[in-house]
């Protein structure tokens, strides 16, 4: 009998439904996923693109000048309507109507401090101008100036010695192009001074104050080696007096001649103000800004939040130290993690005899990855940073205490916590590439006369080594992104030195450390100028993204070349 | 090896169609009485023990290798009965046999590898050389460097060619260049690949075809010169001029070393060994002189295998 097929048969057996669905889950992952970085990318990387700058005249007679950023359409109520004086309200509420109940506002930013986001209504504007000379200054604090952050108006004249030198605005910003360098570098100076030079003082006397503690406990209060620490500290203050003197004659030097140079503006409002020019980090006129001028900008912009370290209680400047501590945490987290995983997947699957306790041990390896992470923060803090890091203080640094050293927060303990919640990552990858090499490989192993442990090594390793990576892959993925358990091992805010500088022993795992989760957090949500820390929040989160990006991107390449290496075709 | 060369009928003759390819003696021969009447299976059925016929030439060998009372279970499961083989000194022996009757098991059994799979158990024992391989002080390792193996199912090792074929005098730790590289120029010569890899001697193993593979591992079986050499089914992936270059270098390797040669290529058998040993559903039914089992076998069971009426 011939077959007849059933169309309606034919269609389920090809599959097609299948075929789309399955398309389909793959089109809606890829979409999400293309839409987050779309979204993250679109946001973060517009941050440091300079807006136009725009004036806007109100009806109350207020002049505003800054960049719009952001705009919406929403129903003003009634009372909002009634509360407005009454030479305008008619207008106002005509424009409204005519809009369907609804208006048009947008949102200024004004300024870095004080009321300096405005929602402007289009039926409060008289006019609208964009201010060709415009200029926008990014400020740093100073001693004697609080302020910092953005500033929008005009640029009067530049001042030397409170005489002007230059006098239009445009001759102004290219006397300030050709001075500011300097500036900048008597910047550098002062700043390398102050935690350079100083601080290498400040680190001298405490080390000697140190010795002196260290002779009272090793030796008595009242031994010779206490009477010879205490010699020594006095005469390293003797000492110190002269550099420190040196230090201050230098550095009055440099901001007397940073104090020479300043800037005379005038804001929207026609109020002049004087700002030194040692305390302008950038400015420019967004307005007068040729293609080629925005780009430099922006690039300036970029190279600054990519190398330099954080500014004004993170909110300004760069992230480099988070940059550089999230790489380091993730490597240091990754050469702990991969021993331990190995060999303990090496023990699980080679060499435990299969039975009730090694399905034990399965199961609450596979359960641990489920734990969530605060918990292994919680516990990093009270093991490795009061149990371990505590009996290292007692043991090692007794003089120091009751400050402790590694008795808390320490990048080290932050890496020890993530390779522990990464830990199941590895150690369950790690298993299925080992129980992946064919038994046949290892059966001619043996048929050789190899021992166990050359063949782990010799035949099983290398063959399990792609795999083994994608395990490493996933822990480094999993353990960058992490941010709860850091807050409670030495993830901080700011951490004045990095755990990796000059001073010996030039690693210094016992230093809290920035992270850029951490980052984000702190930025986006524990800072009162949180509307004003936005666009960073979005920059930063896609330099996360980066970072993890480059991180994994490097591990599946180190994969691929070792896959070609040793997983060939079959046949 | 000075030892005159047997004539191998060359595989080119079995390209032509055959009927029937050996000459298996004619069903019409009057049988004598001292043969079995088709009772084999019907007492295997009944579950009763076999009796196997053993040829007494074989009693005359010198035994490299003598199978006692060997059984294996793999859990409940019997796969090897009682089987008694003696591999005599330099010769080729062949097992022949239907799939799954066992001849697997009984090689890997040789070199201790079902070791590795849980719950096998064993009965009975065997002695490489009069050294117990299952006694309980025996070391596994030294025993399995005594002998070299061939798999049913080839498995290059994820490396270069080169460290394949050296892999047993790696794991001895030579570390002797001249040495290294003469082992593995003879080996691979030996398994007839030399001049297909010489020039990628350090390209990945894995990257050959899949015939070049089994090669590179009978150069591998081969390169530490082994006592006993057990090859399951070692050309079941080649081609008829790369078989035949295997089927020299066994007839070359006899005399110095003991082969042990699972094969269901009856041609093979006919051609390349010695002794021939038949198994059927784990038991050990009939082991002679090749020529006696191909022409005049003891058992109807045998008979009916060799000429391809059975299987
Ligand atoms: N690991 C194992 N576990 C359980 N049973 C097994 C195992 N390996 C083999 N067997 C069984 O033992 C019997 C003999 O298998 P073996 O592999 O020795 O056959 P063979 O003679 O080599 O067959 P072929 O010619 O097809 O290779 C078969 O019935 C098989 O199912
Ligand atoms: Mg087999």
């Amino acid at each position: 009998m011939r077959r007849v097929a059933d169309p309606q048969q034919t269609i389920r057996a090809r599959g097609e439904p299948m075929l789309w669905l399955c398309g389909g889950a793959l089109a809606t992952c890829l979409l999400m996923v293309a839409g987050l970085l779309l979204f993250v990318g679109w946001n973060g990387g517009a941050t440091f693109w300079p807006r136009p700058l725009m004036a806007v005249a109100l009806r109350d007679g207020s002049t505003l000048l800054g960049e719009v950023t952001r705009d919406d359409t929403y129903t003003p109520s009634a009372e909002r309507l009634a509360e407005l004086p009454d030479e305008w309200r008619t207008a106002a509420t005509v424009a409204v109507q005519s809009r369907g109940g609804t208006a048009h506002r947008r949102l200024l930013r004004t300024g870095n401090t004080g009321d300096h986001f405005r929602w402007v209504d289009d039926f409060a504007v008289t006019a609208e101008t964009r201010p060709e000379l415009a200029v926008v200054i990014d400020r740093r604090a100073s001693v004697e100036r609080e302020a910092w952050g953005k500033w929008y108006g005009y640029l009067d004249a530049l001042l030397l010695d409170g005489e002007p030198v230059a006098t239009t605005p445009r001759d102004a910003l290219a006397r300030i192009a050709k001075e500011h360098p300097a500036a900048m570098q008597r910047n550098e100076r002062i700043e390398s001074l102050r935690e350079h030079a100083i601080g290498r003082l400040a680190d001298a006397e405490e080390e000697a104050r140190l010795a002196i503690r260290r002779a009272d406990l090793r030796h008595g209060a009242n031994s010779p080696q206490h009477g010879l620490a205490q010699a020594a500290f006095d005469a390293l203050r003797v000492e110190q007096v002269q550099a420190r003197k040196a230090i201050d004659t230098e550095l009055t030097a440099l901001r007397t001649e940073n104090e020479r140079w300043q800037l005379r503006l005038r804001n929207a409002d026609g109020r002049t103000e004087k700002l030194h020019l040692a305390d302008v980090v950038r400015i420019h006129a967004p307005n007068d800004l040729s293609l080629a001028g925005q780009l430099s900008v922006y690039a300036d912009r970029w190279w600054e939040f990519l190398t330099a370290a954080p500014r004004e209680t993170n909110q300004e400047g760069g992230v480099w130290p988070a940059i550089f501590c999230t790489v380091l945490m993730t490597l240091l987290m990754s050469l702990l993690v991969v021993p331990f995983g190995v060999l303990a997947a090496l023990y699980i699957r080679e060499y435990a005899k299969a039975g009730i306790l090694i399905s034990a041990v399965r199961v609450a390896v596979n359960n641990l990855a489920g734990v969530p992470s605060i918990v292994f923060g919680v516990f990093g803090l009270g093991f490795f940073c009061y149990i371990i890091g505590g009996s290292i203080d007692s043991l090692f640094y007794p003089e120091r205490l009751p400050n402790p050293t590694f008795g808390t927060g320490a990048l080290i303990w932050a890496s020890l916590t993530l390779a522990l919640l990464t830990l199941p990552v590895v150690i369950v990858s790690t298993e299925e590439a080992l129980a992946a090499v064919p038994s046949s490989m290892r059966e001619g192993s043996y048929a050789c006369g190899a021992s166990k442990w050359q063949t782990i090594r010799r035949i099983v390793l290398p063959r399990a080594m792609p795999g083994l990576m994608t395990g490493v892959i996933l822990a480094m993925a999993r353990g960058a992104g992490e941010v709860a358990p850091l807050m409670l091992v030495g993830a901080v805010k700011l951490a004045p030195r990095l755990p990796f500088d000059g001073d010996a022993p030039f690693f210094h795992p016992s230093r809290s450390f920035m992270h850029l989760g951490f980052h984000i957090y702190d930025l986006g949500f524990q800072s009162q100028n949180s509307e004003a820390n936005k666009p960073m929040v979005f920059t930063t989160t896609l330099l996360l993204i980066g970072v993890v990006l480059f991180l994994n991107v490097t591990a599946v390449w180190l994969r691929s070349r070792l896959r070609r290496r040793f997983v060939g075709a079959q046949f | 090896m000075a030892e005159p060369k047997r004539q191998i009928p060359r595989r080119m003759d079995m390209m032509q169609p055959t009927p029937r390819p050996l000459p298996a003696s004619p069903p019409e021969q009057p049988r004598t009485g001292d043969r079995h009447t088709s009772g084999v299976l019907d007492a295997i059925a009944r579950g009763e023990r076999v009796e196997s016929r053993i040829h007494e030439q074989v009693a005359n060998e010198d035994p490299v290798l003598g199978i006692e009372n060997f059984s294996l279970f793999y859990g409940p499961s019997k796969a090897l009965h009682d089987v008694n083989l003696r591999v005599p000194r330099g010769k080729v022996t062949a097992l022949i046999g239907p799939s799954g009757c066992g001849k697997s098991t009984l090689l890997r059994s040789i070199n201790r590898l079902n070791d590795l799979i849980d719950n096998v158990r064993i009965a009975g024992d065997m002695k490489l050389n009069g050294d117990s391989i299952y006694g309980p002080r025996v070391d596994v390792i030294e025993l399995r460097k005594r002998m070299g193996m061939v798999f049913q199912k080839s498995n290059p090792f994820p490396m270069s060619i080169y460290e394949n074929v050296v892999y047993p005098l790696r794991i001895d730790g030579v570390r002797d260049r001249a040495m290294l590289d003469e082992v593995c120029e003879r080996s691979l010569r030996g398994a007839a690949l030399w001049d297909e890899v010489k020039d990628r001697l350090h390209a990945s193993a894995l990257r050959l075809s899949g015939g070049q593979q089994q090669r590179v591992c009978i150069a591998r079986a081969i390169a530490a010169e082994p006592e006993v050499l057990l090859m399951d089914e070692p050309c079941s992936a080649l081609d008829p001029i790369a078989t035949g270059k295997i089927e020299d270098l066994i007839w070359e390797l006899k005399g110095t070393y003991s082969v042990v040669l699972v094969t269901h290529n009856m041609q093979q058998a006919a051609r390349c060994s010695d002794y021939t040993a038949f198994f059927y559903l784990g038991r050990l039914i009939e082991y002679g002189p090749t020529e006696t089992i191909f022409t005049r076998p003891l058992t109807t069971e045998t008979e009916d295998y060799v000429s391809g009426r059975f299987g």
